[in-house]
């Protein structure tokens, strides 16, 4: 029974070590905030941070966060860059149907630590891998920005 | 879906309809009333912390404290009880008669009733309503959300909600003052008197809630709205930014087991054997269930602790199938079979002398092709049931993002074996849909209720939520039907058309299913034809194939304007190419005196891109087009380039009518999205085909969607109006694919006729 760090917390995860991540959150631990879309790493919807780095949970199992820490969306905010990117989240209106919007607020996320100002290009090749089907993209980037700026 | 009021009255045939589904569901059961609605319980009503506004007559006052009587007159869902709710603090909150899936109507209908309410907006909230009675569309005496009109068809409904609802808060205030309600005024969730007195919506709501609900209420003129029509933020937008919105997928009861379903490879295919030996031997799998499904086939059901488990037992199932018995679609087959049939004439829908054909000088012959298409929502397709008690105290719990709560209440009765007023639906948030979850035959109802059932027979009584997996989801049908049309234009070198011969052949949406009543008319479903010809005043004759085919089809995001747009709008731009005109001012020539509308979009669109005045870069063409779909017009002017083969979309000026637009920011919104889904249309991959009656897609790896890189600068305009809005949700799709279609045309000669395009 493997003991993760999950959002600051070390918890003790009743499942199997070959669980992927994504199903410990969700089924095990009730953490409902990171979606499932497709189980295959192909729409993002279930992206966690694993060390600070945009991980797909569905497709990641529990042996590989042993001894790393897993930032999930109910806790993204505890920390500047993933507050203010909520906050852009929600002063855009980026949210739609809102079932990716987990995915892809992690994921931006991820982008600012890494880029305080991404340009359109950066954050198309780091936002390609969320699929959003009501088509939100346009408020990513501009919520992209708008955050960048308000950590500038 | 798509109710066009173009074929006729459907209103008046509606409750027939629903009549008809809901005899053949319950074998003619007599709890059904003769308006076709179920008489279940109603609201339960003035609850300890605040109150439900008004009364509802059928309720007979046995929940109630004694409200006083709505006037006789008054149905259902035009009584405030069921929609408004005021506590004390001041809190309103709006119970909303349709699924919130991404089209922003949690927040479009509670400010329209907030609006004539005189509500404090920041004190607003939503919630959504059940498969009571009071949450029927009122033009259609069902519940449904479809066919982009959730606003167009509950706009004077909820505006008159809401002036009921103050009515009754100013009466309270009158009679508690002592002076005619005529001498008070109400603004931002306060009732004012004379000499500066004011008193609070929240502190009056007990007292509100036992004066008369009136009949007539007067409406405010549009020009002194102060909520509708303002960009006004989503109520949803923190809850879906944070991971705290609960959706259908979220569900989450006490014991609460999860289960998948192997539906079978082909359509409808029976089980030869089953071995689950080494499935019920996976850690945490329950049950494993072999069961009947969609299409009279077979699958079968693995429950389990958790989707982990579940998916694993599944796995592990050793199934033989037994496909003898069932058409094997092969797509290239079909595409060669529909193809042949689009070269005679059908069905004929509209008629046309086409003697001048033959002679014309100059003409056009063309052949267009649509794929089969999955809707894939993100939130796969789930429902959760819970049947508690048993024999003739059994009832049943669904909890599911659905379009149709009423029909999906009353599949889940007949297979469950109860009553339908046993059945309690309750309506989730849901991540999507675009029409996947309005389905007559109610597919993932039927089938997480026959997982529940044969579990309860095999002695498991947890609640069980089923969910499909996206390869599920990606194989299990009901997609937007494959189409191929099939023109034959002649026309004059001024380009006046002299007769348009047109065949379109798709399967049937409708027939077989509750609907086929009121939307198949003369063996011709209207859905396929919706968008044909108008607004252009030409001579032409369209019929119809309908062929039968083994796949299940579905409405798909503005249903049969996802393709008749793209022929309509290439075939006009293509005349005006062949006879040296410009595309816009072809088109205006051609609508000539009629559809303001249109040209008000077109020409907003036009103006407002820069089109013919601005320069654009090296390599890149302008594409217009224009589509009225569920009553709202779009218009688009796109600006696209071909290299090396790949067109590339870079930049969309959008323009729509939608008369008045009582949230601009999610009028915006619906366009941004409905253009990249267009645009989705188009990618190379956007397609589903069959192979020996086997999907061969499964994941987003193999069914392409559009991705960030995709999206194209967009700019939405809106044209300014104060008439009574029409839909958003579906028509700033259709136009999309042939404003881009037709940009490459210009830089290619030539007029993509495949969707998706495919690379040069």
């Amino acid at each position: 029974m493997p003991t993760l760090n999950i959002n600051g917390k070390d918890t003790l995860v009743d499942a199997d070590p070959n669980t992927p991540i994504l199903w410990a959150l969700r089924d095990t631990l009730g953490m409902t905030g990171t979606k499932f879309g497709c189980g295959a790493g192909l729409c993002g919807a279930c992206t966690v941070h694993v060390d600070g780095v945009a991980t797909r949970s569905c497709s990641t199992p529990l042996s590989a966060a042993a001894g790393k820490k897993i930032t999930t969306i109910e806790s993204v905010a505890s920390d500047a860059v993933g507050l203010a990117v909520q906050n852009a989240w929600v002063a855009h209106d980026v949210a739609q149907c809102g079932y990716c919007q987990s995915g892809q607020v992690m994921s931006a996320t991820a982008l600012l630590k890494g880029n305080k100002k991404p340009s359109d290009a950066d954050i198309d090749a780091a936002m390609a891998g969320n699929i959003c089907r009501c088509g939100t993209y346009a408020r990513v980037r501009s919520a992209i920005h708008a955050a960048a700026a308000t950590l500038a | 879906m798509h109710f066009d009021p173009a074929f006729g009255d459907l209103a008046t045939q509606m409750p027939k309809g629903l009549l008809a589904l809901m005899k053949r569901a319950q074998g003619a059961s007599k709890t059904i009333a003769d308006d076709g609605l179920p008489r279940r319980s109603f609201l339960k009503m003035g609850v300890a912390s605040g109150f439900a506004l008004g009364a509802y007559p059928l309720l007979a006052g046995a929940q109630s404290p004694a409200p006083a009587a709505a006037p006789a007159g008054l149905k259902p869902f035009e009584q405030p009880a069921a929609f408004v709710r005021i506590d004390k603090d001041g809190a309103v909150t709006v119970t909303i008669n349709r699924l919130e899936f991404g089209q922003g109507v949690l927040t479009a209908l509670p400010m329209i009733l907030a609006e004539e309410l005189d509500a404090d907006w920041a004190k607003v909230r939503a919630v959504h309503g059940d498969a009571d009675g009071a949450y029927v569309d009122p033009a259609f005496g069902m519940h449904l959300t479809g066919g982009s009109g959730s606003i167009k068809r509950s706009y004077t409904q909820y505006r008159e909600l809401g002036a009921r609802a103050r009515a009754m808060l100013v009466a309270a205030a009158a009679a508690q003052w002592g002076v005619e309600a005529r001498t008070l005024r109400t603004e931002n969730g306060m009732v004012m008197g004379a000499g500066g007195k004011s008193i609070s919506y929240g502190d009056l709501s007990d007292a509100a809630m036992k004066m008369p609900v009136p009949e007539k209420v007067a409406l405010k003129d549009p020009k002194d709205f102060r909520i509708i029509g303002k960009a006004t933020p989503r109520l949803d937008a923190r809850a879906k930014s944070s991971g705290t919105q609960s959706f259908g997928m979220d569900m989450q009861l006490p014991g609460m087991l999860t289960a998948v379903v192997v539906h079978a490879p082909v359509f409808g295919a029976k089980l030869k054997s089953v071995d689950d030996s080494a499935a019920k031997a996976v850690k945490g799998v329950t049950a494993v269930l072999r069961m009947p499904t969609d299409r009279a086939g077979e699958g079968v059901a693995v429950v389990a602790q958790g989707y982990w488990a579940a998916k694993l037992g599944r796995d592990a199932l050793k199934l033989e199938w037994d496909t003898s018995a069932v058409e094997k679609v092969d797509s290239v087959a079909q595409l060669a079979s529909y193809k042949a049939l689009a070269r005679k004439t059908g069905m004929v829908k509209i008629k046309a002398d086409m003697g001048a054909l033959a002679k014309a000088p100059k003409k056009i012959s063309a052949e267009f092709t649509f794929p089969y298409l999955a809707h894939a929502p993100m939130e796969p397709l789930n429902c959760t049931v819970q049947v508690t008690g048993s024999g003739a105290d059994a009832k049943a719990a669904i909890y599911l993002g659905t379009q149709m709560p009423g029909f999906d209440g009353m599949a889940a009765a007949t297979v469950l074996g109860l009553p339908p007023q046993n059945v309690k639906v309750n309506v989730q948030m849901a991540g999507g849909g675009f029409g996947r979850r309005a389905v007559p035959t109610a597919d993932y109802v039927v089938e997480a209720c026959t997982v529940a059932k044969l579990a309860m027979a095999a002695g498991v009584t947890a609640p069980i939520r089923v969910m499909w997996s996206r390869e599920d989801d990606i194989k299990g049908g009901y997609y937007r039907p494959m189409h191929v049309h099939r023109a034959e234009i002649g026309f004059d070198a001024k380009g006046k058309v002299l007769a348009w011969d047109h065949v379109i052949v798709g399967q049937s949406i409708t027939q077989g299913t509750p609907f086929e009543g009121m939307m198949v008319q003369d063996g011709i479903d209207m859905t396929i034809a919706e968008g044909m010809r108008e607004p252009y005043d030409v001579p032409m004759r369209l019929s119809i194939h309908h062929p039968k085919v083994n796949v299940p089809v579905l409405w798909w995001r503005s249903v049969g304007s996802t393709h008749t747009a793209y022929v309509m709008e290439t075939l006009v731009d293509e005349i005006a190419r062949a006879t040296q005109q410009d595309p816009v001012a072809y088109r205006l020539k051609l609508m000539g005196d009629k559809h303001p509308r249109h040209k008000a979009a077109l020409m907003l669109a036009v103006e407002q891109s820069g089109y013919g005045k601005r320069k654009l870069p090296k390599g890149q063409a302008w594409g217009v087009a224009v589509h009225e779909s569920f009553d709202t017009v779009v218009a688009y002017v796109a600006e696209a380039s071909v290299t090396k083969g790949v067109p590339k979309l870079h930049a969309v000026t959008a323009a729509v009518h939608c008369n008045l637009a009582v949230n601009p920011k999610t009028v915006e919104a619906q366009v941004q999205g409905a253009a990249l889904m267009g645009l989705g249309t188009c990618l190379p991959g956007a397609a589903i085909t069959f192979k020996d009656g086997v999907v061969e897609q499964s994941n987003f790896n193999d069914y392409v969607v559009a991705r960030i890189p995709d999206m194209p600068r967009i700019a939405v305009h809106i044209v300014p109006s104060a008439e009574p809005p029409t839909g958003m949700g579906e028509p700033g799709l259709p136009p999309l694919a042939p404003a881009f279609g037709n940009a490459i045309a210009k830089l290619t000669g030539k007029t993509p006729r495949d969707l998706p395009f495919k690379l040069v």
